[in-house]
């Protein structure tokens, strides 16, 4: 148990997608503007990675690594180049899925995750954290694990980040520097207080 | 057309820069550029894949569905980058253990699709290669900037070779220990963000 846990409070803090590995740096930036829909694109992320993790990790167990087709009889087939596609088509059809069944039976969860899902298809982060899970050589429940937790970092850097953009709209930073420049900025500063937790493990 | 092929090649490295402007490819951008040489390998990889990804679609594009579209777009790029990942797995296998999986996030690199979708499937495949070509130059001038810049004043290097002999070596250099770390990447970029539009104003953001 103490393991999962560690899993999740490392993917949480010291491994955070944005800001220790900077992936999904694009949506980070663009939809930060307002604590509400920061707080629907967390959402959605944390979702989706919480679903597509564990769903690629048991696919490249029962399909694509070395040995795993024996169950049909051909144990010498390698599929592991073909990881990249699959994994991509994986969170693709998820996104497609997700979008209609919570079209036809949340509506209400819908409407705050529906912009941000189709999105999400092309965002580093959720590819990302598929692809570090097949680095680290996670099994299921650890994937799960690391799924859970490496949404929930994003969330909790996206709404942060909205909450100090939202307080800077009434600083006067230099012309040239306000919007894009001055996001940045905060985005370096906030880095630097996650690199605090380096090096911490339960 | 109205553009020349070298006006194409030209216009996206400088005045329609991709990281700068359209800000497209921000994660890589800092994640790789800790060091010259890993940022020299993605900024090929992705001029590689954005060229020939806008060649393909553009040859293929009176073929597309438009309901599928993205879906198509995708698997192009995911095949490009396999093939990408395989050669340097093949024969840079220490660069491509650095890289780790930044290789395999040229697929959702904004740069490869926005220029699928926004250029390759309206233009002819001559032009969308350049254009492929121009914006993946564009995106490997600023990675290599912020690359110089954290490799020469963060460990006294370029490219591996020493050209500030830094103190642990004997020598004047004390190395800035924050130009090593990832966040400074957010810094440089603002800097350069800052810089450009001040020399460009109307990219400047309104109230």
């Amino acid at each position: 148990m103490m393991h999962y846990l560690d899993i999740i409070f490392r993917s949480l803090f010291v491994e955070n997608l944005p800001l220790s590995f900077f992936l999904g740096m694009c949506t980070f930036l663009a939809i930060s503007k307002q604590v509400k829909s920061a707080m629907g694109l967390g959402l959605a992320v944390v979702v989706l990675t919480a679903i597509t993790v564990p769903l690629n990790n048991f696919l490249l167990n029962t399909l694509l690594k070395a040995g795993a087709l024996s169950w049909l009889g051909q144990p010498d087939i390698d599929l592991t180049f073909l990881g990249l596609m699959i994994y991509i088509a994986t969170i693709a059809a998820v996104v497609q899925i997700l979008e209609m069944v919570l079209d036809r039976f949340v509506p209400a969860l819908y409407n705050t995750l529906g912009i941000f899902l189709p999105l999400l298809t092309v965002n580093c982060a959720i590819l990302g954290a598929s692809l570090f899970m097949v680095e680290r050589d996670y099994t299921f429940l650890e994937s799960t694990a690391y799924g859970l937790g490496a949404g929930g970092g994003f969330m909790l850097a996206v709404v942060a980040l909205a909450a100090i953009r939202e307080k800077c709209e009434y600083a006067h930073p230099p012309k040239a520097l306000r919007g894009l420049g001055m996001t940045f900025i905060t985005a370096g500063l906030m880095a630097m207080a996650f690199m605090g937790f380096a090096g911490f493990s339960l | 057309m109205s553009e020349t092929h070298k006006e194409l090649l030209v216009r996206s490295i400088f005045r329609r820069n991709p990281i700068a402007l359209l800000v497209l490819g921000i994660c890589s951008a800092l994640a790789v550029t800790g060091q010259m040489s890993t940022a020299l390998v993605m900024s090929i990889c992705v001029t590689l894949v954005t060229a020939f990804s806008s060649l393909t679609i553009s040859i293929v594009r009176y073929h597309i569905p438009n309901t599928v579209r993205i879906g198509l777009q995708i698997m192009v790029i995911a095949t490009l980058v396999i093939i990408v990942d395989q050669v340097l797995k093949a024969f840079v296998y220490e660069l491509s253990k650095q890289l780790s999986i930044f290789v395999g996030l040229i697929i959702t690199n904004c740069i490869v699709m926005g220029r699928a979708e926004g250029y390759a499937m309206s233009n002819p495949p001559i032009a969308s290669f350049m254009d492929g070509i121009g914006n993946g130059l564009g995106y490997g001038l600023i990675l290599m900037s912020v690359a110089l810049v954290r490799e020469l004043f963060g460990s006294g290097t370029i490219f591996g070779y020493e050209i500030l002999a830094t103190v642990n070596n004997g020598g004047w250099y004390v190395p800035n220990g924050m130009l090593v770390l990832p966040a400074s990447g957010f810094f440089l970029i603002a800097l350069l963000i800052w810089l450009i539009r001040t020399v460009d104003p109307e990219q400047q953001e309104k109230k």
